[in-house]
């Protein structure tokens, strides 16, 4: 199975190594999409795990035994719809295609399990209808 | 052939038997049944756009204090108010910033509030911080003034807006090989995307390319709600060159409008925020043309594919002023999300939105469907051309 997710590392853990533990000890694939750690601070970290449903279980049950919060990546970012004027200024912007322009209703949808939380459609949205929730 | 009046125009609408299509509906009744009949059953087309529309602001009346006071500084939530007009009278622009943005010093900047956004907030109902400076004189002793107030407190509101609607605008592109930031929003470098923004076959000014139905007293919806055109825009320029419909081939002609804001709603008036560039207003414009003979209905009856505008390097060519563009693309083209250039094939982006622009043509249909909202004929018509005006000259 893939999953993406977003890992909320509380303050004390953050100098722990995590990510090393995952691909040893629970043979999991971890794709680092986006990270900020950084030491005695809270982190955070957008990943994509890929590996066995029992693996990726085990490795989730370590990082929650640990202190880590996990989180389903969709709930990162949030479209304001009606805030959103639907102009589309935004569907350049976004580099997955997580916000697309359909056509020819010309009506702006926000795809939330393609998004990877790079947060570039938030200051390119002129309207402010993109938020970050973290 | 077919002729109408404006009086015999409102009468049908007042008897409530007045045809009226949207700016969209009338192309393929045109495509269908031809210009001539459709000519003959049609009434009014309703046309629509919302875009970034920076010539836009409001004149406030802030009232009376006891003790009187002769305002000479404005600001609400921070944003200044010009308030060399009168005592208690100002005027709001959209593009405003407040005093304390650090705008582009930390490039690029966010622009999260300025004038418009504190317009959106009046309109919304929220509570703004007033605050007023003056030297004091004999009949207006009051120094210093502090208060919350909100768009009911404010005795006179009235928005005008000095340039709107404006009649085509070309397309942005960057061939720098940076990211810059601009009032066409953010362009890629090398041309990364292209960044447009017009509502095409809906646009007000794109159905009547010659004006022969908008001038000085056309009631419109505006904001939200009912508004009149007041006098032409800022930088109207009818002369630019047209295609064989008419149709102007790069920014032309351009309104200027007035309504009182306490009608108008923040769904239609909205703050927005361009990274790198400023603060913006998006404007929500709606104008119905009459269709007085068969010329008006094949001016309405244009399509995205008939009109046409120039692609423009905004790391170079606007900037600077040169004049020079890339090459000409049809909104037929722009709307289906990408244009080819030459060689290139290019993702296409807009800042006005279309969706909204057709809901402003069904809104002004509705109205007018429903008697509430009769059309009113200019006291004169835009400047066009042959009459040598060019308001758009660069010294």
């Amino acid at each position: 199975m893939k999953q993406k997710i977003v890992l909320h590392f509380p303050s004390i853990v953050t100098e722990q190594p995590f990510t090393y533990h995952l691909i040893k000890e629970y043979n999991l694939m971890v794709n680092i999409l986006k990270a900020n750690i950084n030491p005695r601070k809270e982190g955070r970290m957008v990943v994509e795990v890929c590996g066995d449903q029992e693996d990726y279980q085990a490795g989730m049950d370590f990082l929650q035994s640990r202190g880590v919060k996990i989180s389903p990546l969709e709930q990162e970012i949030v479209w304001l719809e009606d805030r959103c004027t639907q102009c589309g200024a935004c569907v350049i912007i976004c580099p997955v295609g997580a916000l697309v322009m359909e056509r020819p209703e010309m009506k702006v949808k926000f795809v939330g399990e393609k998004c990877i939380v790079c947060e570039h459609c938030i200051k390119a949205c002129p309207a402010r209808a993109m938020e970050v929730l973290y | 052939m077919v002729k109408r009046t404006y009086e015999e125009i409102n009468a049908k609408i007042r008897a409530g038997e007045a045809v009226v299509v949207t700016a969209e509906e009338v192309i393929s009744m045109a495509r269908e049944k031809g210009i001539e009949e459709t000519a003959a059953s049609v009434d009014v087309v309703t046309t629509g756009t919302f875009g970034p529309m920076c010539s836009s602001g409001a004149f406030l009346n802030l009232g009376h204090t006891k003790p009187r006071m002769r305002m000479s500084r404005v600001f609400l939530n921070g944003v200044e108010a010009y308030a060399g007009v009168a005592a208690v009278d100002v005027y709001l622009g959209a593009t405003q910033l407040p005093e304390s943005d650090p705008a582009n010093t930390n490039y690029p900047g966010d622009f999260n509030y300025g004038g418009a956004h504190v317009l959106e907030d009046l309109l919304a109902g929220k509570e703004v911080l007033l605050e007023a400076e003056s030297y004091g004189t004999d009949c207006y002793p009051r120094k210093k003034l502090e208060k919350m107030i909100r768009l009911d407190d404010i005795p006179y509101a009235l928005l005008f807006n000095p340039r709107n609607a404006y009649q085509n605008y070309n397309v942005s592109v960057n061939l720098s090989d940076r990211t810059i930031y601009t009032y066409m929003g953010i362009l890629k470098p090398n041309m990364g995307n292209a960044n447009y923004s017009t509502a095409g076959q809906l646009s007000p000014l794109l159905n009547d390319p010659f004006y022969r139905t908008i001038g000085m007293g056309t009631k419109i919806f505006l904001g939200g709600g009912v508004g009149y055109v007041s006098w032409f825009g800022t930088q109207h320029s009818p002369e630019v060159l047209r295609g064989e419909n008419g149709v102007p081939l790069s920014p032309a002609g351009t309104l200027a409008v007035m309504g009182d804001l306490k009608q108008m709603s923040p769904q239609w008036l909205r703050g927005i925020s361009l990274i790198g560039y400023g603060v913006s207003m998006m404007v929500g414009i709606g104008i119905p043309i009459p269709i007085l003979d068969e010329e008006m209905l094949r001016y309405t009856a244009i399509s995205d594919e008939e009109i046409i505008t120039d692609v423009v390097d905004y790391s170079e060519a606007a900037p600077q002023g040169t004049g020079e563009t890339l090459g000409k693309v049809s909104y037929a083209q722009l709307k289906s999300g990408e244009i080819t250039l030459g060689d290139r094939v290019i993702p296409t982006a807009s800042l006005s939105s279309y969706l909204k622009a057709r809901e402003i043509a069904e809104i002004l249909k509705e109205w007018i469907k429903s008697g509430q909202f009769l059309l009113t004929k200019p006291v004169f018509t835009l400047p066009t051309t042959g009459e040598g005006i060019n308001y758009r000259k660069i010294v």
